[in-house]
């Protein structure tokens, strides 16, 4: 049997079993959504014992080297114990300044961090009410900017999304932890082709990115497609069709499956992606974000079009998955 | 004489053989839906445990390792096409990097010295 120790209490966990599912079936509360290590929002911090190596992957390198870990990829071997403690080092209070619905389903929530936050365009940070209920959510702000930008969808049912629209108000006090992720604009190449691939409130990052590219010189060509529905699910247009006007080497294309024109094609995502490419994608680089599906799927497209894994940044918004579920819930 | 790992540039030339090999390999409908994994990373990972290994480099694999490795994939009828469609990229891939025709030879044999164990037979 292995254990883990949260608070001076010894809690054993089944075979198989996570520290994250192990202490959730116990009863010890722990911050939590994906439960397939791509959230970030199960953080802990090993305190004595080992933490294996696969609960640490994706991790900077700073956090792996202060023990912390994903409690949700942390299988224990048999016989073995862990200490842990909670991430609450890691977080910062903030307070929501301002909820704006963009379009029926979509929301824009700006929020004020106590201490400035250091991240990247693009990169994503978890959003914790004061109950403990966590979300990650991509960042559509840039550092410079005072507030930071989160675009919310409205799921059915949504826990937090359904909150944030219907109940919290501006001046609520929630906490912030990260940032995280890797999809961001990397100085260097300034010339290379840049792709920014999302549909929905995939934008999010993506509008980070392309306005960060675009304030660090990129002179490359940076195209945009933004894709949803039907043109009641794209937004933030007339503010793209303006930095387009301003800038000559960003092309955004925002498409619809339904009800195109007025500057809006009509057509996949991805067919309309592969309209662009060349036949060698030599230095181009990819960022792709939003619904699962729809970046696993074009992540492969564009890995089998030539493009080097590295050079694709992607983040897939991974929904929340109860203890039990399945475990891509979005099936 | 030293391994086609070696040979071939060690660690370094394995990353590169391995985005080829593991494009053929998704392009292929026979076999792609054994290597769809969501973290295409993690799958990179593998493929390339599984090209340092038949190339001679550095590997830990035992034939038990690959009969258990393999075990749950012969369940959903992995087979000798399944196996003879992953060598012909693998020959591909080396071939593609300019591989001599000798060492080709050499790769081929160890990977046809794991077939057995592979399909668990
Ligand atoms: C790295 C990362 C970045 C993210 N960035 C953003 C972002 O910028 N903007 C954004 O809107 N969201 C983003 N998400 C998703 C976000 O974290 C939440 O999952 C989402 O807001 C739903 O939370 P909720 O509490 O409202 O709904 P929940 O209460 O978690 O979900 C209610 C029900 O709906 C299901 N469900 C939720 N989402 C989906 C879906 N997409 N498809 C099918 N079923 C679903 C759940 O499984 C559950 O059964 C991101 C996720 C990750 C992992
Ligand atoms: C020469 C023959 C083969 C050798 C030497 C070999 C070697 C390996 C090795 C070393 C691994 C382990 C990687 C790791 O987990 O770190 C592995 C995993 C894997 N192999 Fe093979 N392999 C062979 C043939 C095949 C064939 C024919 C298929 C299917 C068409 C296949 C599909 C897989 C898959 C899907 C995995 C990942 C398993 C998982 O994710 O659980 N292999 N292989
Ligand atoms: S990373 Fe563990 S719950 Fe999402």
């Amino acid at each position: 049997m292995a254990r883990v120790k949260v608070e001076s209490t010894w809690y054993p966990l089944e075979p198989e079993e996570s520290v994250l599912d192990g202490l959730l079936r116990q009863g010890v509360a722990v911050p939590h959504s994906c439960r397939a290590g791509a959230c970030q929002s199960c953080m802990m911090r090993g305190v004595a014992g080992n933490v294996p190596p696969t609960a640490q992957s994706g991790l900077k390198d700073t956090l792996k080297a202060r023990s912390y870990f994903l409690a949700c990829m942390c299988k224990l071997p048999e016989g073995t114990g862990l200490e842990v403690a909670g991430a609450q080092d890691l977080r910062v209070p903030a307070r929501i300044t301002a909820v704006e619905q963009l379009t029926a389903d979509v929301l824009r929530v700006s929020l004020e961090p106590e201490a400035p936050l250091d991240y990247r365009a693009g990169q994503y940070i978890t959003l914790l009410r004061a109950d403990g209920l966590a979300r990650s959510y991509s960042l559509a702000s840039l550092p410079r900017e005072k507030h930071l930008e989160l675009h919310v969808r409205q799921v059915p049912g949504g826990t937090m999304s359904g909150w944030l629209a219907r109940e919290a108000r501006p001046g609520e006090q929630v906490a912030l932890q990260g940032p995280a992720g890797d999809c961001f604009y990397v100085p260097g190449a300034s010339e290379a082709p840049l792709l920014l691939a999302g549909t929905g409130t995939g934008l999010a990052p993506l509008y980070g990115i392309a306005r960060d590219a675009l304030e660090q010189g990129h002179t490359g060509p940076l195209f945009l497609f933004h894709g949803a529905r039907e043109p009641g699910g794209l937004y933030l247009v007339e503010t793209l069709r303006e930095l387009a006007a301003r800038h000559a080497n960003f092309h955004y294309r925002p498409n619809v499956l339904c009800g195109g024109g007025d500057g809006v094609e009509e057509g996949s995502i991805e067919a309309l992606v592969r309209t662009i490419l060349p036949k060698r994608p030599l230095g181009w680089r990819a960022y792709l974000c939003g619904n699962v599906e729809g970046v696993l799927s074009l992540r492969k497209k564009l890995f089998l079009a030539g493009f080097s894994l590295k050079d694709i940044h992607a983040d897939a918004f991974l929904p929340s998955t109860p203890p039990g579920g399945p475990l891509a819930g979005a099936a | 004489m030293s391994s086609v790992y070696e040979q071939l540039g060690g660690e370094p030339a394995m990353a590169a053989a391995v985005e080829l090999f593991y494009r053929k390999v998704l392009a292929d409908d026979r076999i792609s839906h054994y290597f769809e994994d969501v973290d295409m990373d993690r799958q990179a990972a593998k493929q390339k445990a599984f090209l340092t290994m038949v190339c001679g480099g550095p590997s830990h694999y035992s034939g038990k390792d690959m009969r258990e490795g393999h075990r749950h994939l012969v369940k959903r009828g992995l087979n000798d096409i399944h196996f003879n469609a992953v060598a012909e990229h693998l020959q591909g891939t080396l071939e593609e990097l300019g591989v001599s025709a000798d060492l080709v030879r050499q790769v081929m044999a160890v990977a046809e010295g794991a077939r057995a164990d592979v399909l668990n037979r």
